[in-house]
Formats: C-alpha cells, sequence, structure tokens
C-alpha cells in the first residue's frame, strides 16, 4: 500500500522511518513487544536499554537481519518489508556493529569493498574510500591490513564503509563502548557533522551522560516494551537510569576502615608470546596487589587483556614459574587446577562457554570450578548434594533469580547468571580473585550486587584483581587503577588521583611518566 | 518460497525424546518403498526383518548375540562422540582386540592349560585394542594429525594383519588349507548360559559395561569432564581438564571395549580366529552410538534393534531372496535419519514466502549480517 509521500521531504517535520507495533516472538517470549518508533532527518536518536531490554532485536528487525513477528516499518511514509540487509542498504540504512565484521588478514580497502553492494573498479573504490575519511576527518590507510590496526581505527573502517554508501540513516550499536574518552570524542564530532547533513541517526548505548551530550531524542526500552519517548536534555541521567532499570539502583558503600596486608599476588615482569597470531605480546608486567585492595586494570579491549587473564588463570602457561606468584607460591608453571588449590580464583569475561557451560546445570557448573578444591568430590564420585548446596548458597546469597532450583546456565538472564559465577567463586573466599569485566552487559541491579561483593570480599582480606573497561566501575571499587596498552600494564595510580582525562591518555598509550608522580602517593590506601 | 533451517529459541525436549523413533519410521517407510521397487511385497518384507525374529527363541538369542559387540563398542564410541573425539576405527580396534586374544589361545592351543587363559585372553583383548586406539590419537595429540582419517585407515591395516597371520604363521596344520587358527580349547572359549542357544557370558559383560558407563557419566568427575569436554571446551580448559589428555582417555578405553568384544566374538560365537569375524560391527556401532543418543541405556536398546536388522536381513534373504546388502543401505539410511532428526533438536524447519521485490536481487553476500 501507498501512503502520500511528501514531495519535499527536507522542508516538513516527516519521519524518515516509523518503525508501528514491531513485535518479535521467539517461542512465547517477547524480544520486541509493540514498539513503535520514529527516526527523523537531522536528528540524533539514542535506543537506551539495559542488555537484554530489546535494542539490539529492534535494530536489526531496521536493518533487515529480522522479520518482525507482526508491526511494520515506513520508510519515507511507504510500508516496506525489508528481506536484509542488502535490501536495508540499497534505501540507504547502514548500520555499524559493535562487533565489527572485518577481516584481519585484509587490508582496509578490500575490507571496504567486500561490504559494499556497488559495482565500480576497486581502483575507483579505493579513490572514495581515501576522500570520504578525509572529507569527515577520519584518517585510514587503505592499503594497511586490519590486524595492524587500533580498535577504534577498525571502528573507523565500518564507519566510513557505511559512510560510502551515502546513508540517509546510520545506525550505531554502542560504538563508544571500545573507545578511549579522546576517541569518542572525535566520534562525536563525526556523529554531529552528520547530523547537519540531514541524515537521521540511531544511536544505542547504556551511557547515559553520552546520550545526555549527544542526542535530541531518546526512547527508552525495558524488558522489549517502549517506556517512554523522552529529551535526554531535559532529564537527568538519575531519571533515565530509573526509566531503563524501572527501579532505583542501590549504591555501593566500601566497608570503613579497610586495611591493607601483605601481597598475595605478585606479577613479575611476565612477557609472553600470544598464542594467536593477532594476539597480543605481553611485556614485562608488573604488579602487586595486597590483600584487602581492589587493584583495577583499565584499557580499551584488544590491549593485551584476555591474554593477562589467561595467563593468571593458567589457562596457559607462563614462561618462568616466579612470574605469577600466589600467596608466596610460585605459580606460573601450575595448571588452573593447582592454582586454585592455592586458594585463586578466576572470573572470566564470557560468561556462556568460558565461565559456564550453557547446556549444562547450575550444579555442574558450580562443580566446573568447585572440583578443585572444596569437598565436591570424593574418590572420583561427585557429590551432588555438595554441589547443589552450592547452588543454593549461591542463589540465597547473591540473589540469583531463576525459574526453577537447577537450571541449565543459559536459561539465566546475563545479570543472574554472573551473580552465580561470581557468587560461585566468592563463597570459597579465595585468597586471590581475578576478574575480567564483572559487570559487563549486566544490569544495573546486578552489578551493584556483583561489586558490593567484590568489596566485601576485598575487606575480609582478599586480593582482588579488576579487569574492566568500564571506567566508572574501577572509580566505584578500586584502590589503584593500573592501564593497559599494547601488551604494557603502566604503574598503577591511587583511584582518588585517576581523573578521566588522566586514565584517558594512558589508555591512548601516552607516556607513563605523567602518572608515575602519583605513584607514592598509591601506596597510602584508597581514601 | 524458501526453506530455511531456523534455530530455536531452546533445545526441544520433546524431539530430543522423539527423534531415533521419528528417523525409525522414516528408515521403515524408505525401505517400504526399496523393496516395492525390488518386487517385493513391503509388509511380508517388513514382517520378515522386524517381526519374524522376535517370535523365535533361537532367533531372540541369536539377535541377543549380534547386540553384544553392538553394545560394547556403541558405548566406547560414545563416550569419544560426548568428547567431540572421533573415532571411527572401532572396526580395526575390534580385530586386533580378537588377534592379541587369539594369540594365547594358538600359542596354549593343546597344551591342557587351566582356566586362567580365557580372562588372560579377554585382558590380552582389551589391551590390544587399547594400544591400537591409542595410535590415531597420540597421532592427533602429537602432531595434530585428524583422528577420523587415521583411526580409519588403520581399520584397513588391522584386517590386513589378522589375514596374514591366520593364512602364514597361526594357521591350523590340520585346516586344510582354510585361512583359520584351529578351533579354540574349551578353557579359552567364553561358555554359554543356556543349552540350544548361542547366548554367552559375553553378553554379561556387555551389561556390565552398559551399567559402568551409566555411573561413570552420571556420578563420577570423570564422566563430567567428558561431556564438558564436549560440550564447552572452552569452559572445559577453565575447569583445569586437558582435553589433549581426554583423546588420550576416550580412545584407549573405546579402543578396549571393541578389542574385548573382539575377543569375546572370537573366543564365543566363533571359535576360531579367521578372517570375516565381524559383518562391520566397528561400523555399525557408530549408528548405534548415535541411535543410542550417546546414552548408554538407549546404545543398549538401540543395539539390540541393529541386531535385529541383522537377522531380520538374514532371514530375509532365505525367505524372499532380498539381498543381505539391503541392510546395510538399511542402516546407512536410518543414521542419515537419525542425524537429520537430531538436527531438529535445536532447529526448526520453516517455510517463508520471499516477498516479490522490483530491484534486483544483490548477489553480493551480507558481510555485516553475520555480525
Amino acid at each position: 500500500m501507498l501512503n502520500p509521500v511528501s514531495a519535499n521531504g527536507e522542508s516538513t517535520r516527516a519521519p524518515l522511518l516509523q518503525a508501528i507495533g514491531i513485535t518479535k516472538a521467539y517461542g512465547t517470549f517477547l524480544a520486541n513487544n509493540a514498539i513503535d518508533l520514529d527516526l527523523y532527518p537531522g536528528e540524533i536518536h539514542a535506543l537506551l536499554g539495559e542488555n537484554g531490554a530489546g535494542k539490539s532485536t529492534l535494530v536489526k528487525t531496521m536493518y533487515g537481519l529480522i522479520q518482525p513477528t507482526a508491526g511494520e516499518l515506513r520508510w519515507m511514509g511507504e510500508k516496506i518489508e525489508l528481506t536484509g540487509p542488502s535490501d536495508a542498504r540499497s534505501r540507504g540504512i547502514a548500520m555499524v556493529f559493535q562487533h565489527f565484521s572485518l577481516f584481519d588478514n585484509l587490508t582496509v580497502a578490500e575490507n571496504v569493498a567486500l561490504g559494499l553492494d556497488g559495482s565500480e573498479t576497486f581502483a575507483a573504490m579505493s579513490a572514495r574510500l581515501a576522500k570520504v575519511s578525509s572529507d569527515y576527518g577520519l584518517p585510514l590507510d587503505p592499503n594497511r591490513e586490519v590486524w595492524r590496526l587500533s580498535v577504534g581505527e577498525r571502528q573507523r573502517i565500518e564507519i566510513v564503509r557505511a559512510l560510502m554508501q551515502n546513508p540517509k540513516l546510520l545506525i550505531l550499536d554502542e560504538p563508544t563502548a571500545v573507545l578511549t574518552p579522546q576517541e569518542a570524542d572525535q566520534l562525536f564530532t563525526v556523529l554531529f557533522r552528520l547530523k547537519s547533513e540531514g541524515r537521521a541517526l540511531l544511536y544505542i548505548s547504556h551511557k547515559l551522560d553520552e546520550v545526555k551530550r549527544l542526542c535530541d531524542t531518546a526512547t527508552i526500552l525495558r524488558g522489549g516494551k517502549k517506556v517512554e519517548t523522552c529529551d535526554p536534555r531535559q532529564e537527568t541521567a538519575a531519571s533515565m537510569a530509573r526509566m531503563m532499570v524501572g527501579a532505583e539502583i542501590g549504591e555501593v558503600k566500601a566497608a570503613a576502615g579497610r586495611t591493607t596486608t601483605i601481597p598475595r599476588l605478585l606479577i613479575n615482569d611476565l612477557s609472553m608470546e600470544p598464542d594467536d597470531p593477532h594476539g597480543v605480546y605481553l611485556k614485562g608486567v608488573t604488579v602487586e596487589v595486597k590483600g584487602g585492595e581492589i587493584l583495577g586494570i583499565a584499557g580499551v579491549a584488544g590491549n593485551g587483556q584476555d591474554e593477562l587473564f589467561s595467563a593468571l588463570s593458567g589457562e596457559r602457561l607462563s614462561p618462568h614459574s616466579d612470574n605469577v606468584i600466589v600467596d608466596g607460591h610460585a605459580a606460573g608453571h601450575l595448571t588452573v587446577t593447582q592454582r586454585r588449590r592455592l586458594g585463586a580464583a578466576f572470573v572470566p569475561e564470557e560468561r556462556l562457554g568460558h565461565g559456564t557451560a550453557p547446556r549444562m546445570k547450575l550444579s555442574e557448573n558450580a562443580l566446573l570450578t568447585g572440583h578443585a578444591a572444596s569437598d565436591m568430590v570424593h574418590r572420583g564420585f561427585v557429590d551432588r548434594v555438595a554441589t547443589l548446596a552450592t547452588v543454593d548458597k549461591t542463589t540465597t546469597t547473591f540473589d540469583v533469580r531463576k525459574a526453577k532450583r537447577d537450571p541449565e546456565a543459559a536459561s539465566l538472564s546475563g545479570g543472574n547468571l554472573q551473580k552465580f559465577i561470581v557468587g560461585r567463586e566468592i563463597l570459597r573466599e579465595p585468597g586471590v580473585l581475578i576478574v575480567s569485566q564483572p559487570t559487563w552487559g549486566v544490569d544495573a541491579g546486578a552489578a551493584a550486587v556483583i561489586r558490593q561483593a567484590l568489596l566485601d570480599l576485598s575487606s575480609r582480606g582478599t586480593a582482588v584483581l579488576v579487569i574492566s573497561q568500564d571506567l566508572d566501575e574501577l572509580a566505584e571499587i578500586a584502590d589503584r587503577i593500573a592501564v593497559m596498552f599494547h601488551g604494557h600494564l603502566s604503574e598503577p595510580i591511587a583511584a582518588a588521583d585517576a581523573t578521566r582525562e588522566k586514565l584517558g591518555l594512558l589508555m591512548g598509550g601516552a607516556s607513563v611518566g605523567d602518572a608515575a608522580g602519583q605513584q607514592e602517593a598509591s601506596h597510602a590506601t584508597g581514601s | 518460497m524458501q526453506l530455511v533451517l531456523e534455530k530455536r529459541a531452546e533445545r526441544s525436549t520433546l524431539i530430543a525424546v522423539a527423534s531415533p523413533l521419528i528417523a525409525i519410521v522414516l528408515t521403515l517407510v524408505t525401505m517400504s518403498i526399496l523393496f516395492a521397487i525390488l518386487g517385493k511385497n513391503p509388509i511380508a518384507a517388513l514382517n520378515v526383518y522386524f517381526v519374524e525374529p522376535l517370535t523365535d527363541t533361537y532367533t531372540l538369542g541369536e539377535i541377543i548375540v549380534k547386540a553384544t559387540p553392538l553394545v560394547m563398542i556403541g558405548i566406547g564410541l560414545s563416550l569419544c562422540y560426548l568428547a567431540n573425539v572421533w573415532n571411527i576405527g572401532a572396526e580395526g580396534q575390534f580385530l586386533i582386540g580378537a588377534v592379541c586374544g587369539s594369540w594365547l589361545a594358538v600359542v596354549t592351543n593343546g597344551t591342557g592349560a587351566g582356566y586362567w587363559v580365557l580372562p588372560a585372553m579377554l585382558v590380552l583383548g582389551a589391551a590390544g585394542g587399547a594400544l591400537y586406539a591409542l595410535i590415531p590419537a597420540l597421532c592427533k595429540v602429537r602432531f595434530g594429525a585428524n583422528e577420523i582419517l587415521t583411526s580409519l585407515m588403520l581399520v584397513y591395516v588391522a584386517e590386513l594383519i589378522l589375514d596374514y597371520l591366520v593364512r602364514g604363521p597361526w594357521r591350523d596344520p590340520k585346516g586344510m588349507n582354510f585361512p583359520t587358527t584351529a578351533a579354540f580349547d574349551p578353557v579359552a572359549t567364553v561358555p554359554t548360559l543356556f543349552d540350544g542357544s548361542r547366548v554367552h557370558a559375553g553378553s554379561i559383560i556387555a551389561l556390565l559395561v552398559v551399567i559402568a558407563a551409566t555411573v561413570m557419566l552420571g556420578r563420577t568427575i570423570k564422566g563430567f569432564e567428558i561431556r564438558v569436554v564436549g560440550a564447552a571446551p572452552r569452559a572445559a580448559r577453565f575447569a583445569g581438564f586437558s582435553a589433549d589428555r581426554l583423546v588420550l582417555f576416550t580412545f584407549a578405553v573405546s579402543g578396549a571395549l571393541a578389542g574385548l568384544a573382539g575377543i569375546i566374538e572370537v573366543a564365543g560365537p566363533v571359535g576360531v580366529l579367521q578372517p570375516g569375524i565381524s559383518p562391520g560391527y566397528g561400523f555399525t556401532a557408530i549408528i548405534v552410538a548415535f541411535l543410542g543418543r550417546l546414552n548408554p541405556i538407549g546404545i543398549l536398546i538401540a543395539g539390540l534393534f541393529l541386531a535385529l536388522t541383522f537377522i531380520g536381513g538374514e532371514g530375509a534373504q532365505i525367505s524372499m531372496k532380498i539381498p543381505l546388502d539391503l541392510t546395510k543401505v538399511f542402516q546407512g539410511i536410518l543414521l542419515f535419519y537419525v542425524l537429520a532428526c537430531d538436527s531438529m533438536i535445536l532447529y526448526r524447519i520453516r517455510l517463508i514466502a520471499t516477498p516479490k521485490k522490483s530491484a534486483p536481487a544483490s548477489v553480493q553476500g551480507n558481510v555485516h549480517g553475520t555480525a
């Protein structure tokens, strides 16, 4: 059916894209439930919501990746059915994904060519690539292989590729999640320029400060439904957070009078090759974590944090046994199980598939890390009473919400599963806890529970090492913060002195000398 | 219109249970068509195949005799497959187990050795099968060689070793030049359980194996390790389980069980070592393992079912002149349907109407779409 389309779409306030009653059902679960959304030219529209609120489903529908169960899309007033992303692109809808789809071994230009539908020659395309990237202040060398580029540069490829299609609507999925604060500022300049050119932008985020700065309109989703469309500049970050979560968020409080004891985790001059050819070399990583202290490791993803975690957990062994020392024992050559027996505990970044076996029950996932150093196994036989007891105890202590007593790990929401994983380790009262991205993709309520649990654990004398990309999180719980860049770890600085600017510079690879002066102060306990 | 496989939000428990049954029904339908094409009455043929063997005590016993090696091998293979280790060479491990155990029977033949001979033969058979299975396992762990190819190729090596021995050094001098060893002494023979039936003590061992596997998979840390390594390798590494050690373990155990089945078959129903001791038990056991959902009890049932097809196939050959090869066709079709139905546990088939579109469809794959 055809609706009358205004011939001069520019001058009237006609929406570019209208989503009307979009519903997407997976079985009985409604990922999107009758969502309405209007996107206007020359406007940056924020899509806000916690993980699982339905943001991704909605934008994938708009990009033709998902067919809605009910509802319709109208493009410039006309009802459309997108058959796929290339259909969306041909109409002028472009999308920049959070997870890049780039081939590491190909050059920038080759990657862009692969993602374009056009029929121009490679040379003409390369020239256009150079022009677009310089026009928008997104410098890129078309002949460089992708694996040599930083994450920020890789994102630039995706943005330039999208812009080369001259889109009327650009969808960006959490674009700043992988950027330093300075890189994010550069991105915002580009986004404002795109807005002034009359393009519509849909900006997915859960960073409320950014949304207030950048966006003209914000639509908030919760549990698959639209909660509100508001003007973010008229709202406070707290009021938007309330709409996202649907409740007030508890504040995390450090116990008063925490004291640090002797160093319980030492990393000594740890240098390691990556096992993946595109991984990061660890270069002389040295740091100590005292009992009763939380040390934060900040940094943009892909600067060696994953490599550091697997070296500390024992999933990869260090070159020298004294590279990693747990409570006075050289652990660099010990296996994961042996390190757990020394009192170390680990929480990896990936919940499903790394921290848990997704299709196994929680009791079995309790056994996953508990078999090493607990009474869950007697003479090779699993004590099911003990594994279930761990599930029950974790459930009550950390408020893990689930449909039945012992469900499959994959059936829990991200936040509840993360509470289970962190709780499973904390209940063992480890002497050293190493946790990577403790609240990544977790709802605000669960994040508060997890952060509080980490603080409480450290106040009982455990040395806690937190690897996180979330600077706000580190500011909230860490006593000292070090920054990882290209496999180097900076000297830690006291959290009180760690301003966003200073951390941002370190995350971008600035010299550590600036922060070195702070180092003496850092030995004092964080305030 | 377009047929697409759409991932289900959750795995369908209903289909997980029903899948083997659906597969069997589809196989029977396909077989009926085949029978009809061959000019045989499908109903009569299916009756001969699947009903008649169940109506006679002797053939019931034969089903148990055939199921014994299938179940033992199938249990071992299921441990491999649960751990994502692909041992395809059980047939070879079966033959080598038969050879190793038979060695003792051959050298003690006629010496009046005591009752220790049979237990020692079983131990040798299991050890031989395990060692033979460790060859592809070590090649995989040490050199990254694909265990599917190496274990399969070693089947042919095993066949030739057996052939050489029974035509050469171990040939029965009084055997009129037939490629066979002398008949085993009574102390080297697995005793039968009932008069008038060939059902033997090996079937009890197979039952014990089923029970042991059930306990191991369900109750022990080793069984947990096998399941985690197969289901979530990265989580298994995080748990401190070594995938390499498990490759060696599962190959050794499945090789030992195949070898044990081999020596039991030779020292039991066959009674001599000769070529052709296996109608492809090692390969049929792969079907048994999957049809039984890699679950020990399921494998017991599936083993009995496939044994029925062997016996029924023999009956059909005799009474209806249906070629015996059709039994292999049947087993192949059955595996095909089992695997096809299994994908319905995680996926559903949907017909999607392709909307009419004026713009020519782009040949460019969507790189973005994979994100």
